[in-house]
């Protein structure tokens, strides 16, 4: 349509943007009662940005100004740029590996000047960018076996770099593309594969290996009795059933346990573990450490975590204890509760109904960005809106999750409403290009 | 393409319903089903913090304090905040090796947790607590010096009256669960600690401190709107004269047995010795526990309150009662008269009861000379009283009698385990084991008569008993507190506020009995403890009693019995000594003491001449031979377990300092000690204690035999 829109503000998505802001200021209001100390001079360290409060607030007028800037861009930039951002974001991704600083824990941070950079965290705006733009492309048919492995690259070649800067958590996030691949015709068989091989991964956890190995060779002589006809008329379907059958035995006896002890590190099979409330069998002999030694580990591990995690959100009851009555918050119980944790603060200080409130705004938001994606003329811009979505919706419900013990603990935060200024820019571009792109719905972007 | 997904939207929309659906779900079973995260929300933030009150003081009769508060400091641990401060510096404070300073850590763990605090050491001796006071900067957070008040006994007296306190243990805990001990509190135990444990406790106040997660006070919670202001312990005015009270644990060293005077107008106690007693300081220090476990373990049992807790056949002090019992039943008056011509022949020739003046007697002279004939009769006419149809009735009839003069009953003094004593009665005697019904009669348990056989009494119950004959037939219940500051708030005192009368006897009664035993201290068997400006009515007692020793009752030396009140009218002290196996009589030994705390307590003071008599009392020793015995057999596994544990010391001293010496066995080690115990080193005293230690296979060497020689 016209390009020239004479106002800014014209085609906006007003309700996106006013979640938005709501979220924002949930999220300083939590890192305020967080970390404010009886006593602190509020206002004149909010001036000087000493606390974390008022830098997260610094990061939220930086990020606002980037979103106004955003408005103001033609939307086709961004089409036109995606596949140049990809490779920039890759170029920084790489950069980490020789220029990382030397921050605990992580190699997936770079330091420039008094910021902290973090590629791992806002390539994925790069990637929902380009993601869309290839699905988008005229030539692109999605239903070709080649385009989907194609485009399942483009998402997962950031996630393999990041799991090398051990940023699992980071990496894992990116598989929330899968459902822009979904929505845009992936056959519904690979998501079911991929819940199916994700359930026998938790059976292998929760299941006693040999009581699995039974249950899974009853299961496939109970297939094979329901088919017993069709199998004597063709033999494949038995053939079929028989390398089903070891495909799903090798996974639980072999690769499981091959990827828990060489792949995945020492305290990320433990978190899995953890959840499940299992001890990690896969120590090795002399690693396995004295009751004591584990039990230190425990406190001082994931477990703790989430055990705290729970007590503060559970001791919130219906009501909360209030904004600065939340003890448990208040008094550094929750370990990372500005950051990861921050939903503790929410739950503790406003109880079930406070949780309720916030989940059901996240809920609306993604509900919100699904209707706009499918009002959309450009695939484009519906891809690239699935794209936000899922982003946004795995963030959500994993960080939920692992505070309320339903997820390990992968350490991603929760959108908004975490301490963090890469986080917060990161996710408010990504929104704000999405608020760009709606605004010029009826034109058709390539 | 994207018309033929469209639907797929709605499936996406599903996923994201169902997964907020699990997590809200969630939520709720956390937030609103599951209460049990408030609470250890509550565990892990919040501090209630015990306020302990001083407890109330114990005074006397003159207002001084005899039982008091002073501070004692306490080291207490954190143990999760212990890590990592300089072991070796702190145990070389401490005087104690790491093997030790592990075990307490654990200890503590084990007791409180290990982010709690515990007492790590408690009241520091002076020397000790100086050391860490100056270097505790160092050990911060890990270790705090607390303060604790702690009970102190200025005059080191009545050590069995007022009572020690101690830590609870579980069984307290369980029979007090209402009165809210946590285990570490301390409680009375014994004496008017725990009677009046409730008083003196106080109420305990709560402070509700909020705690971060390295457990570090972070202030009060909600401003302390929920805090319990703690208000401090009631204080105890006690009858107790401490100047006598110390007198009499004076005269009493080196004895056992006990004193107990009772003021007759209101049955407050003005002193109640039990011998031998310990320094009740002891029991309050650094040494407690070494200290408690020494005088648990003594033969001589200075924790037993004998006052109250050991009974005794009352001997002739039991006369005065069968006096009251004749004459109130009207077999005898006072110009009945006995003749006694060496014994008394009423049950005949069996078994006569002697008698120490062979002569004819009044009640009055019978009592003055305590003559056993003249009592046997009054008992044989109560008992074979044609007023009554058989000897069950008769004999209840003079059981009325006894328990009326608070024999036979607890009377309720206000100092745990108090005993019962024992008055035979009818059941006793028809117990087939003993005779059956119908086969016994006044012959039987004659010598009851006398204050033998089968009657028992508490000091405590024959000093009420003088009470009651000063007061000519009434009694209160003899009791150390007198008033509560601030209220008696449990009513533990209206018990001792009424007056008993228990039976009406006429006055004309209590003046032949009277009269008796005025001639006791002019003519009879006590006047040698005559003092001179008061007239004392007293009576004697020299009881037979006999040890069971492996099953065979061997006669031991008499117990000295005495008992008086003074003055005659308007008596002010009702008052009783025994001293136990003294040998000797009455007059012996209880009648002197007795007359001294009389004229003490009357007079307020003691002339020289009497002074030097108190010296001379407290000089004697007549420590029971069994006990005596039992003492030696003592000290010498106890210098066994010490030598022993030399041994050991010096072995691991050697094992320590010789290295090569690897294959250095304990029988070498022992040698090599025996040829050092061989050369003459100290004092033969402290070879004797040496040799006593002689084990089984060393006998054969030539120490034995020096052990007979060390002996000799």
């Amino acid at each position: 349509m016209n390009q020239r829109n004479p106002a800014i503000s014209k085609g906006i998505d007003w309700s996106l943007a006013g979640i938005y802001f709501l979220l924002v200021a949930i999220g300083l209001t939590a890192i305020f009662a967080a970390t404010y100390k009886e006593g602190d001079p509020v206002l004149q360290s909010f001036l000087k940005f000493k606390t974390d409060y008022s830098k997260q607030f610094f990061f939220f007028v930086i990020g606002t100004v980037i979103g106004f800037f955003i408005l103001l861009t033609d939307s086709k930039f961004f089409s036109a740029t995606a596949n140049l951002g990809y490779v920039m974001g890759i170029f920084f991704l790489l950069l980490v590996f020789p220029f990382h600083s030397p921050v605990k824990g992580t190699e997936s941070i770079i330091k420039m000047g008094a910021f902290n950079f973090q590629p791992a965290e806002f390539c994925k705006i790069f990637v929902a960018l380009a993601l869309a733009k290839y699905l988008s492309r005229p030539e692109t048919d999605f239903s070709k076996i080649r385009s989907q492995l194609i485009a399942a690259g483009i998402a997962l070649f950031p996630a393999v770099l990041t799991i090398l800067q051990s940023e699992t958590g980071l990496a894992l996030v990116y598989f929330a593309f899968f459902i822009v691949m979904y929505r845009e015709g992936l056959p519904s068989v690979i998501l079911l594969i991929g819940f199916a091989i994700a359930a026998l991964i938790v059976a292998t956890i929760v299941i006693e290996p040999n009581t699995l190995a039974i249950i899974l060779t009853a299961l496939a002589a109970f297939i094979a009795y329901i088919f017993r006809r069709q199998i004597k008329r063709r033999r494949s379907i038995f053939t079929k059933i028989v390398l089903f059958w070891v495909l799903c035995v090798g996974i639980q006896r072999f690769a499981v346990p091959y990827i828990f002890k060489n792949i995945l590190q020492k305290h990320q099979v433990e978190r899995i573990y953890d959840l499940f409330g299992k001890d990690n069998p896969y120590l090795k002999k002399g690693e396995s450490e004295t009751a004591e030694e584990s039990k230190k580990i425990k406190e001082s591990g994931s477990s703790y975590n989430v055990r705290q995690s729970k007590i503060a959100i559970g001791s919130g009851r219906v009501l909360g204890k209030g904004l600065l009555k939340a003890t448990q918050t208040r008094y550094d119980f929750v370990p990372e509760q500005r950051t990861d944790f921050i939903f503790c603060t929410v739950g503790e200080g406003f109880g079930f109904t406070g949780s309720f409130v916030l989940l059901g705004l996240y809920l609306i938001l993604l509900f919100r960005i699904i209707t706009v994606a499918e009002r959309q003329r450009s695939t484009f811009s519906r891809c690239y809106a699935y794209g936000v979505a899922g982003v946004f919706f795995f963030h959500i419900a994993i960080n939920v999750g692992m505070t309320i013990g339903l997820a390990p603990v992968i350490g991603i935060p929760l959108p908004f409403v975490s301490y963090g200024g890469t986080a917060l820019l990161t996710f408010t571009i990504l929104l704000f290009i999405l608020i760009r792109l709606d605004a010029d719905r009826q034109m058709v972007l390539r | 393409m994207s018309a033929f997904n469209q639907s797929r939207s709605r499936v996406i929309r599903l996923i994201f319903l169902v997964a907020f659906v699990i997590i809200i779900a969630q939520l709720f079973y956390l937030q609103v089903v599951s209460g049990k995260f408030s609470q250890l929300a509550d565990d892990n933030a919040i501090l209630r913090k015990t306020v302990y009150p001083p407890r109330g003081l114990v005074l006397d009769r003159n207002k001084q304090a005899i039982l008091n508060n002073t501070l004692t400091f306490d080291l207490m641990v954190t143990p999760s905040q212990a890590k990592g401060i300089d072991t070796a510096f702190f145990c070389r404070l401490m005087d104690i090796d790491t093997a030790e300073f592990q075990r307490r850590i654990i200890t503590a763990i084990i007791k409180n947790k290990s982010f709690r605090p515990s007492v790590f050491e408690a009241s520091l001796p002076p020397q000790k607590y100086a050391r860490i006071q100056e270097n505790i900067w160092r050990f911060q957070n890990g270790f705090y010096i607390q303060e604790r008040p702690i009970r102190s006994y200025p005059f080191n007296a009545a050590a069995n009256i007022l009572g020690y306190i101690g830590e609870v243990d579980s069984n307290y805990l369980k029979k007090h669960s209402e009165d809210g001990y946590q285990s570490g509190d301390y409680a009375g135990m014994t004496g008017l600690e725990a009677s009046y444990e409730k008083v003196l406790m106080g109420e305990r106040g709560m402070q509700v401190l909020i705690k971060d997660n390295f457990n570090r006070i972070q202030g009060p919670y909600e401003g302390g709107a929920m805090d319990v202001e703690a208000v401090a312990g009631d204080n105890l005015y006690s009858s107790l004269d401490m100047e006598l009270q110390r007198l009499g644990e004076k005269m009493m060293t080196n004895k056992v047995g006990s004193i107990v005077a009772i003021d007759p107008a209101t049955g407050g106690i003005i002193a109640m010795v039990s011998s031998p007693t310990y320094n009740p300081n002891y029991l309050t220090g650094t040494e407690r526990r070494k200290n408690f476990s020494d005088l648990y373990t003594d033969p001589r049992l200075p924790l037993l309150n004998r006052a109250v807790n050991a009974s005794y056949a009352p001997g002739s002090t039991f006369k005065t009662l069968q006096a009251l019992v004749g004459l109130g039943e009207g077999v005898i008056n006072t110009r009945t008269t006995f003749s006694c011509n060496g014994a008394f022949y009423g049950c005949g020739s069996g078994k006569p009861m002697g008698c120490l003046d062979p002569g004819t007697y009044y009640l009055t002279s019978g009592i003055t000379h305590s003559c056993n004939t003249y009592f046997a009769n009054v008992m044989q006419r109560v008992i074979n009283n044609p007023k009554y149809p058989n000897v069950d009735s008769s004999l209840r009839a003079w059981n009325n009698y006894m328990y009326a003069f608070g024999m036979g009953h607890r009377l309720g003094v206000d100092v745990p385990t108090e005993q019962k004593g024992n008055i035979p009665t009818p059941e006793y005697f028809n117990n087939p084991k003993r005779f059956g019904p119908g086969k016994w009669g006044f012959c039987s348990f004659r010598s009851v008569s006398i204050g033998q056989g089968e009657v028992t009494a508490t000091p405590l119950q024959v000093a009420n008993e003088m009470a009651y004959i000063a007061n000519k037939g009434y009694y209160y219940i003899p009791h150390i507190v007198d008033s509560i500051d601030g209220g008696d708030k449990f009513g533990l005192l209206d018990k001792y506020k009424t007056k008993v009368i228990p039976i009406n006897l006429a006055d004309s009664i209590f003046e032949a009995v009277h009269d008796g035993m005025q001639g006791v201290m002019e003519s009879g068997t006590g006047r040698g403890s005559k003092v001179p400006g008061i007239v004392i009515c007293g009576k004697t007692g020299t009881v037979e009693n006999y040890a069971n020793i492996k099953g065979q009752l061997v006669k031991q030396p008499n117990h000295s019995f005495f008992c008086a009140f003074a003055p005659r009218e308007n008596p002010r002290i009702a008052i009783m000594c025994v001293v136990e196996n003294s040998g000797r009589y009455g007059g012996t030994y209880a009648a002197p003491i007795v007359s001294l705390m009389i004229e003490k307590y009357i007079n307020d003071t003691l002339s020289k001449a009497r002074l030097a008599r108190v010296d001379a009392l407290a000089n004697t020793n007549l420590i029971p031979p069994l006990m005596l015995q039992k003492m030696k057999a003592k000290d010498s596994l106890q210098r066994a377990r010490e030598e022993e544990r030399a041994l050991k010391n010096e072995l691991k001293n050697i094992k320590d300092t010789l290295q090569s010496d690897d294959n250095l066995s304990e029988a070498e080690v022992k040698d090599r000690k025996t040829k050092d115990d061989r050369q003459p080193k100290d004092s033969p005293n402290k070879k004797a204690v040496k040799t006593d230690m002689v084990t089984p296979e060393k006998q054969r060497e030539p120490v034995g035999n020096k052990k007979d020689t060390a002996r000799k």
